[in-house]
């Protein structure tokens, strides 16, 4: 990995004489890298929204043919689960806001020319790709992709013998999530050298937009996190291709170790995607209401403390597993600790909308939805990291409502924000609003059809990766639910077409966009849209922090980070 | 970690990144951070699993400690050979410090001759991945170093290929403070490796 | 009305954690309401207006802040107070074990219940064991102790209507109890996937009167085994009697 480049004076003529491959396709620079993430994420992403109105339409009228599909089988069924779960967080949410978000908008927010370590941020692109490419060849391997779960639990996932078949769908998997690993590590590596020592003169670290500190934060707990995890895959991958016994059984091994090497990392893998997409609906929040943050260094801290306490959560996974009943009370009580950081987050994220002046863009409005629905997200951990009511609710869908209330809101909605407020910097040109409304509306409506009923299925006793629920009696009043829910899925697919017709029409058709169209104040706005090849004309001097709007005495209500010379050239 | 270079904020040369940083440096030390939890991770998962088994017993007791002392001393020597490249570039004197890069590698090598010889010597025993849970974890930890190492040496033969009397000053001092700050963290790895996985079973 | 949806409840230690669970939606609930209220509250009343300006509140003095710290603080306090009401509930359902009136092993596999009685020596591993597939037949009133293992992958052992589950791992024996109030049928549901059939993985829990437990007993259980030389009727009060 060790390849760095100095970063000494960048040299001007590399961004004269590139060819088209050099440019848009073994690019270093990050704004491209960015862009590459950006579609790969989408793309993965609409992969994932398939393989769940497949599976949901199942959910709702087992047995009949899913259009474009057929009928769905038992295995079919858990394939498909497994692998929504597995590409929607190991192949969109950290593709999008790490790899998509933040490569484009770390050394522009910190005013830097480019990352710290440029090829091997496109080593990580290139890495993570392959990964995505192999998870999609497993669909098609002898056995199909992984059946085991996206949690993969032993040993269920370790000996072939018990998902017969399944033996190269297995391995793919783990191989994937390996490089995938292997390709944030690399990211994160770069997001911490770039926001530390990269830093435009006058950034100082309270100055830097709270999308940086989340993305640092999420960077930090990232690359702690995982490296359990990683030697797990390894062991997991010996097991099932060597013949070791690292998690079975029968040779001495404990099974519940994957769980917590799994979780370990899952856990933090959560706020991995959580603070990144808190980070998009801050940035967006002040910008559209007009209005400083409210208490920028309080959700600092609060961002801070929430990391380290997420190392301590992740037995809640793990009440009912069979491991010590005694450890879940340390661990109920550091869960129910952990929601007070985020408790700071959002009220002071709705105290931020106070006597502010609110206008409705579509980026303001995803952020408002994702804020919304990630109260509801975050209210509905407390009776699942109870120990005692997750009794009841553990493998139910309150669960899954549960956490796609959180992943969901963060990585989806506030992603869709994010993509609306910094598509003129990304691609130099507005979207269409009216489309944009559109498109918030069928999503964030469709979403909360699928998930309020899914809460109520999860408290009337409904368990998750049921395939035929008419097995059980308990299951028919609920099934009506399921109904609902996956006539929600239709309404968001049906909204993702005026965004496709908006992203792919704006990029080329759009109109122009002016360097700063929101008039906003942090750096990425003090350069041309879309940013010249090293970012800026000159490093631009800071010399306020990110958030001071309305401030009394001004005559405009914003009040850019960069020094005058380039918030001049900002309003042009 | 200060960000008192920026502050002080060189408005009209912003191209220079602030010289407290070493980028590849910080790069580098983050990186051992996440290469640390992956070893940590599994060194503790050999703890546990050890501890639950109430020892690794007779499988512990077959390793060649022997041969894996030895290894123990060659790394050591091979850091400080390390230590003494970085010296010599710091004073700018390539020649000498490309000397003590070559005996650094080859020592690197010599530790993989003599680890492919225990290997082989535990293959011959009956004393294969498979043959415990105590050798899985062997093989998996020791392989795992033995890769680390490996990267090690191709890079340092790398640099030692890229130095040439055109080199400009003080570029080998800059990678050498990453590339040797690499090398002692594989060779801090080994020591634990040692210590675990040689002498505690066999002391047990 | 949410909390409609919740099963019937026929097992002792059932209301308990129906008790937190609503304390908890309670709370929660009244937390969610005036969040999203003053959220909407917010979004209503501050519409941009024309040749208005925003405040500035940085948020920054300890005075501001208190508008958010004193409502975390209640938070944190009622998180509080949901722990420790929890934590008795807990202790009850997975840290006690009364003494059983009747334990049961109970071996799953891909995919089904395998349930073993001690029969009527009141010992496990004897050849008047009784083995049953899939139904599992026991009293109402009295408390029952489950001590379960797996043949192959994990499983977990849920009956909605207990409020029970637990994971039951190879290579181990997890211990579970419960009492059931009402007789019944109820069903017994796998929810930790353990392959491609999970889904069909039902058992089901048979309650009866401590009258047609007695009838059952006698018709089903082994008489005792040849050298035993205990009565039918003893068996049956060591059965109900002993510990497993």
């Amino acid at each position: 990995m060790a390849e760095t480049k100095p970063q000494s004076a960048p040299s001007t003529d590399a961004h004269e004489k590139m060819g088209f491959w050099r440019q848009y396709i073994f690019s270093v620079d990050h704004k491209v890298i960015g862009k590459q993430y950006l579609f790969l994420g989408l793309f993965m992403g609409y992969v994932g929204v398939f393989l769940s109105y497949v599976f949901r339409w199942q959910l709702a009228w087992p047995g009949t043919a899913v259009p474009i599909w057929g009928k769905v089988t038992a295995p079919q069924y858990y394939e498909l689960v497994t692998m929504h779960g597995t590409i929607m967080v190991f192949f969109v949410a950290m593709p999008v806001l790490l790899g998509a978000f933040g490569n484009f908008l770390i050394p522009l927010m910190v005013g830097a020319r480019d990352m710290a370590f440029p090829r091997l941020n496109m080593a990580s692109f290139w890495t993570i790709l392959v990964g995505s490419v192999l998870l999609l060849i497993s669909f098609f391997v002898p056995g199909g992709a992984s059946h085991a779960g996206w949690t993969n639990y032993v040993p269920l996932s370790d000996a072939s013998k018990y998902l017969p078949g399944n033996y190269w769908g297995g391995n793919l998997w783990l191989i994937a999530l390996a490089i995938d690993f292997a390709s944030v590590l690399m990211g994160g590596i770069n997001f911490l050298t770039t926001a530390i020592a990269m830093r435009a003169p006058g950034m100082t670290i309270w100055r830097m937009p709270l999308f940086v500190w989340q993305e640092l934060v999420a960077s930090v707990l990232f690359m702690l996190s995982v490296g359990p995890l990683i030697a797990g895959v390894v062991m997991l991958l010996f097991d099932r291709m060597v013949g070791t016994g690292f998690f079975l059984p029968e040779k001495g091994a404990d099974p519940l170790l994957w769980q917590h090497l799994f979780w370990f990392f899952g856990h933090p893998e959560v706020y991995v995607v959580a603070m990144p997409g808190l980070g998009i609906v801050q940035e967006i929040l002040p910008v559209f209401a007009r209005k400083s943050i409210f208490g920028y260094r309080m959700i600092v801290w609060a961002v801070i403390v929430a990391g380290i306490l997420s190392f301590t959560v992740w037995a809640h996974h793990m009440f009912v597993s069979g491991m010590n009943p005694v450890l879940a009370e340390p661990f109920s009580a550091t869960t129910i600790a952990i929601s007070i950081p985020f408790a700071v987050m959002l009220f002071a994220m709705i105290a931020t909308l106070w006597r502010g002046q609110i206008t409705f863009s579509t980026p303001m409005l995803f952020a408002l939805g994702a804020l919304a629905n990630f109260l509801l997200g975050g209210v509905t951990g407390i009776p699942l990291g109870t120990n005692a009511s997750d009794i009841y609710l553990h493998d139910t869908y309150f669960v899954i409502a549960h956490f796609h209330n959180t992943l969901v809101p963060t990585a989806v909605i506030a992603g869709f924000g994010g993509i609306y407020y910094w598509f003129p910097k990304m691609f130099g040109r507005m979207m269409n609003e009216t489309l944009g409304k559109l498109h918030f509306v069928f999503t964030w409506v469709g979403f909360n059809m699928v998930f309020v009923p899914l809460f109520l299925i999860g408290l009337g006793g409904g368990q998750r990766r049921i395939y035929m629920s008419s097995v059980y009696t308990f299951y028919k009043p609920l099934q009506p639910l399921h109904v609902i829910a996956t006539i929600g899925l239709l309404v968001i697919i049906v909204g993702q077409i005026p965004f496709l017709l908006n992203f792919f029409l704006s990029m080329f058709r759009g109109a122009k966009a002016p360097a700063n169209p929101w008039h906003a104040n942090t750096l990425e706005w003090a350069t041309d849209s879309p940013p010249p090849h090293e970012n800026f004309h000159t490093i631009p001097t800071v010399v306020r922090g990110p958030y001071e709007y309305s401030v009394p005495g001004m005559e405009q209500d914003w009040a850019p980070q960069a020094a005058a010379v380039d918030a001049g050239a900002a309003q042009g | 970690m200060a960000n008192s270079a920026v502050e002080i904020g060189i408005a009209h040369a912003p191209h220079e990144v602030p010289t407290s940083f070493e980028l590849g440096k910080l790069g580098m030390w983050v990186f051992l951070a996440g290469e640390t939890m992956v070893f940590g991770g599994l060194m503790g998962v050999f703890i546990l699993e050890g501890i639950s088994h109430g020892g690794w017993g007779s499988d512990g007791a077959h390793v060649n400690w022997r041969l894996g002392a030895i290894n123990t001393f060659i790394l050591f020597t091979s850091s400080l050979t390390a230590a003494l490249a970085q010296g010599a570039a710091r004073v700018q004197d390539s020649p000498r410090a490309k000397r003590y890069l070559s005996a650094t590698a080859l020592l690197g090598v010599l530790f993989l001759v003599i680890k492919a010889f225990e290997y082989a010597g535990d293959f011959r025993d009956g004393f294969t991945p498979l043959a415990a849970l105590f050798w899985s974890f062997y093989y998996v930890m020791t392989g795992l170093h033995v890769l680390h190492l490996l990267a090690g040496i191709v890079v340092i033969f790398g640099l030692m290929f890229m130095v040439t009397p055109r080199t400009p000053a003080g570029w080998l001092e800059r990678k050498l403070k990453y590339v040797c700050l690499y090398w002692y963290f594989v060779e801090v790895v080994w020591v634990f490796l040692f210590a675990l996985v040689y002498l505690a079973p066999t002391a047990g | 009305m949410i909390l409609s949806w919740l099963p019937q409840d026929v097992s002792t230690f059932g209301p308990s954690i129906d008790s937190v669970l609503k304390l908890i939606i309670y709370v929660v609930g009244t937390a969610f309401v005036l969040a999203e209220g003053t959220l909407l509250a917010f979004v209503i009343l501050y519409r941009r207006r024309e040749g208005g300006r925003a405040a500035f509140v940085p948020g920054e003095s300890l005075r501001q802040l208190a508008w958010v710290l004193i409502p975390v603080v209640i938070v944190a306090f009622l998180d509080v107070a949901i722990d420790v009401r929890a934590k008795p509930v807990w202790d009850l359902v997975k840290e006690q074990s009364p003494t059983p009136a009747l334990t049961v092993k109970l071996e799953a596999l891909q995919f089904g219940w395998e349930f073993t009685y001690p029969g009527p020596d009141g010992k496990f591993g004897t050849p008047n064991d009784l083995v049953q597939t899939t139904f599992l037949t026991v009293p109402a009133g009295q408390v029952i102790r489950l001590l379960m293992t797996s043949k192959d992958v994990i499983h977990s052992f849920y009956v909605p209507q207990l409020r029970l589950r637990q994971d039951i791992i190879p290579g181990r024996e997890i211990p579970a109890w419960f009492e059931v109030t009402q007789p019944g049928k109820y069903e017994i549901a796998c929810s930790q996937l353990c392959g491609n059939s999970h889904f069909a993985m039902k058992g089901i829990l048979r309650v009866l009167t401590p009258e047609e437990y007695q009838q059952w007993v006698s018709q089903h259980w082994p008489k005792s085994g040849a050298g035993a030389g205990k009565s039918a009727s003893s068996a049956r009060s060591s059965a109900s009697g002993t510990k497993g």
